[in-house]
């Protein structure tokens, strides 16, 4: 009753084809959208868009990015930290090298050059599968990062290792640096999620999408009925970087302002989003932004309930933050093993039939 | 839905709770958790007690009570981000996040936010320029005094001359491991050693290819750059590889307790630099004891009271809270804001007589900050590890810096940093 598809008629193939087909669905979404745009820049704050809007944007790019090639493609891939890391340092160069160029075109570069690498590193896939190509990724995360340590041409020279993003401006309002309001910053990322998340989901619902499905789902079969494995798989690799070499380069221009590779890129961020991944959903954009949610907003949420509202100590809080945590995604993971994605779905087959259940 | 709604409460309800605006508010960016937290744990204990001594002896400072609210960082940059952005509200009078990745964050947002950075012993060295970096001070001294103290050291034990020595440094691979490299490359030009460096990476528990290095190449001294489980282990290899021990010096962040014990007696003899006094013999710690510790409010459970890193963590929030009576002297009132706090760090000075009345002579160095100057002397002692009674010996007296060395390259750094973000140097006064 809640939820209902029944007696939403579509007169022409352009409504029946749209990204949303459900009327319910398109006006929730729009609903988002608006209040994402029109409210939250006028009531959000320092800690609300620095320490967790920021944040869970960004990483809601990166998950999507790796949703694409392991949840629509099917490769695992372990080199997320070492392509956000390309995306970083290539937004660097471009901004240190180019300070006449606008940031938005800094960041989709930064996407592009990731892109091209995440291909490179996407050529193995070829040749392994699962586990074995698990492994080659991860070789690519360590030998990115040991790069941008190693080199001192990628940090201009830095003698600490840490590369600092100088202040750049959209539309007259900074968007970078410290003196960046909070709106500006937020409003900037959610500007890019926003486009990314459309131009992924309608990726996945058309011919490149069902390619990727194909090899995901069996290789030879898609093979046999013409999907070139080459083409799918090293699209999805592109496409993928792209993203999560967006994401890295908003993370170090816009969040932080200052990183240093081998804390910010390490390999803690490659299974961060691929929990964010496995945990929202393999295969479906929603489930990204739910588990990037998840991991991103949940450990914020606990600490602030048992430091802020109950007043523990800091260290009992940080130990039962990371019991509540692991034991979610046990929890999570044993009943729902499709992702948090799952479970919206099973309700909305609920809400379809409520209150009458038969 | 409901869990979301529940969550944006909870967290509102979170974000307006703060420290009464009336108290002088000493937030503490503490990590008693993850892989650091053995320094991290004596280190916040000693700098919550301390400010617990001056509330329960004096009743605050200059009748205000100082309030020390902990958040968790976990050595952690995106925690300490975080942390940060909730602080920042409470007008803090001055933030120690004990990170240098932490440090590298806070200074632009700091200085933006107009609230002052105190780095005892970390972070960025070129902070050191005044002029660049008004809200940002790192007395007593920095990394790179630390390399040249060492250097200087070693000069001493060779006679006066490091001619054809070889100087292999282990570093925490990382910003913080990274820094003295600099410093190591001109002093090895000026007194001719050949300098070798070894990373190790974070969080450094596998260090067997770098001490099998070392073991090949021989050098004559081993410098290092370590931090938490880093350092334990260093020592560990080194005592099983047959180093001689008291040719292996660590920075002040390698020179605690912990780094040595698990070691047992192959530790003997390893040597660390120290910017304060080790053990509990000195004289504020009869009234450290009488009103905080044997009264039952000590932060910890009172085992690490007395070790190096609790002593760092006193030695911190004694630089606070001297530099907030300052503030509170120039300014005229008690209840002093950030800014006013900024002016107190800048004026700060405690020489032999103000350490006398403090009860801590040979604790401390003297401390004279200026605008131009933010790093104080950088004096730092040289202390070895007796593992027999398991405690640190100070060797040295507190030994000067090469400044010839050191002040041009803080300058060719802060030039850099101006040249980066933008900024002037402000005027400062003359003298």
């Amino acid at each position: 009753m809640l939820y209902r598809e029944a007696g939403d008629f579509k007169t022409s193939y352009a409504a029946d084809e749209q990204t949303f087909p459900i009327r319910f669905d398109r006006n929730a979404f729009y609903v988002l959208v608006a209040v994402a745009f029109l409210l939250v820049p006028f009531v959000i704050n320092n800690y609300w868009s620095n320490a967790v809007l920021l944040p869970f944007l960004i990483w809601s790019i990166a998950a999507i990015g790796l949703n694409i090639l392991t949840g629509y493609c099917g490769q695992v891939s372990l080199g997320t930290g070492g392509f956000m890391a390309v995306g970083a340092f290539g937004a660097f160069k471009l901004m240190t090298a180019f300070p006449d160029l606008n940031i938005v075109f800094v960041v989709v570069l930064a996407g592009f050059i990731t892109a091209l690498v995440g291909m490179a590193f996407g050529l193995p896939s070829l040749r392994i599968k699962g586990f074995y190509l698990a492994v080659a990724t991860l070789a690519s995360q360590f030998f990115l990062v040991w790069l941008f340590n190693k080199v001192p041409w990628f940090m201009n020279n830095s003698a600490t290792g840490h590369i600092n993003a100088p202040v750049r401006t959209v539309f007259g309002q900074a968007v970078t640096g410290a003196a960046a309001t909070p709106a500006a910053k937020y409003l900037f990322c959610l500007a890019i999620l926003v486009a990314l998340a459309l131009v992924a989901k309608n990726l996945t619902r058309g011919r490149i999408g069902r390619s990727w499905m194909a090899i995901r789902d069996m290789d030879i079969a898609a093979e046999i009925i013409g999907v070139s494995p080459l083409r799918a798989k090293i699209s999805a690799f592109a496409v993928s970087s792209f993203f999560i070499g967006v994401a890295g380069a908003l993370y170090f221009t816009v969040y932080f302002g200052a990183v240093e590779v081998t804390d910010a890129f390490g390999i803690r961020v490659s299974f961060l989003v691929l929990f964010m991944v496995i945990i929202g959903g393999l295969g479906s954009i929603l489930g990204s932004f739910l588990g990037a949610g998840f991991m991103v907003l949940l450990p914020i949420l606990l600490k602030n309930v048992m430091v802020g509202g109950l007043g523990w100590p800091t260290d009992l809080a940080a130990h039962v933050e990371l019991l509540v945590v692991g034991l979610l995604i046990m929890v999570f993971l044993i009943v729902e093993p499709h992702g948090l994605a799952q479970l919206w779905r099973l309700t909305k087959e609920k809400l379809r039939l409520w209150p009458f259940p038969h | 839905m409901r869990l979301t709604r529940t969550a944006a409460l909870a967290l509102a309800t979170a974000l307006t709770a703060g420290p009464a605006l009336a108290d002088l508010n000493f937030p503490s960016l503490s990590y008693r958790t993850g892989p650091y937290a053995s320094g991290g744990v004596p280190f916040a204990d000693g700098y919550a007690d301390y400010f617990t001594l001056l509330n329960e002896r004096d009743g605050g400072i200059g009748g205000e009570k100082a309030v020390v609210t902990e958040c968790e960082t976990a050595y952690d940059t995106t925690r300490g981000v975080e942390c940060y952005e909730q602080l920042r509200g409470g007008q803090p009078l001055v933030l120690q996040p004990m990170s240098t990745g932490i440090t590298y964050q806070l200074i632009p947002r700091m200085t933006e936010d107009k609230l002052p950075l105190l780095t005892v012993g970390y972070g960025r060295t070129s902070a050191a320029d005044g002029a660049t970096f008004p809200w940002v001070f790192n007395f007593p001294a920095t990394y790179w005094d630390g390399a040249s103290v060492a250097i200087k050291y070693l000069l001493d034990e060779s006679g006066g001359s490091l001619e054809g020595k070889k100087i292999a440094l282990v570093y925490h691979n990382s910003a913080y491991g990274k820094e003295p490299i600099r410093t190591l490359e001109k002093l090895s030009e000026k007194y001719g050693f050949t300098l070798t460096t070894i990373p190790v990476d974070s969080p450094g528990q596998e260090q067997k290819s770098q001490w099998l290095q070392i073991r090949r190449e021989r050098p004559d001294f081993v410098l290092m750059w370590g931090w938490g489980v880093m350092n334990s282990v260093a020592v560990s290899e080194a005592a099983s590889i047959g180093f001689p021990m008291d040719h292996f010096i660590g920075i002040w962040w390698s020179g605690a307790e912990p780094d040595v014990l698990p070691a047992g007696a192959g530790a003997d003899g390893y040597k660390a630099l120290a910017f304060t006094g080790v053990g509990d013999h000195y004289k504020f710690y009869d009234d450290l004891r009488q009103y905080v510790t044997d009264a039952g409010k000590g932060a910890g459970d009172g085992s690490s009271v007395g070790t190096v890193q609790y002593n760092r963590g006193i030695f911190a929030a004694m630089l606070a809270a001297e530099s907030a009576k300052k503030a509170q002297a120039l300014a005229g009132h008690a209840n002093i804001t950030p800014e006013e706090m900024r002016d107190g760090m800048e004026a700060l000075s405690l020489d032999a007589a103000a350490l006398e009345a403090l009860g801590m002579t040979g604790f401390s160095p003297e401390i004279a900050v200026t605008c131009q100057n933010h790093r104080s002397a950088g004096k730092g002692m040289m202390t070895q590890w007796n593992a027999a009674e398991k405690k640190w010996v100070v060797l040295t007296d507190f030994i000067e810096p090469d400044n010839d060395v050191i002040w041009p390259l803080v300058e060719e750094d802060a030039a850099a940093f101006r040249a980066e973000s933008g900024t002037v140097q402000r005027e400062c006064p003359a003298g």
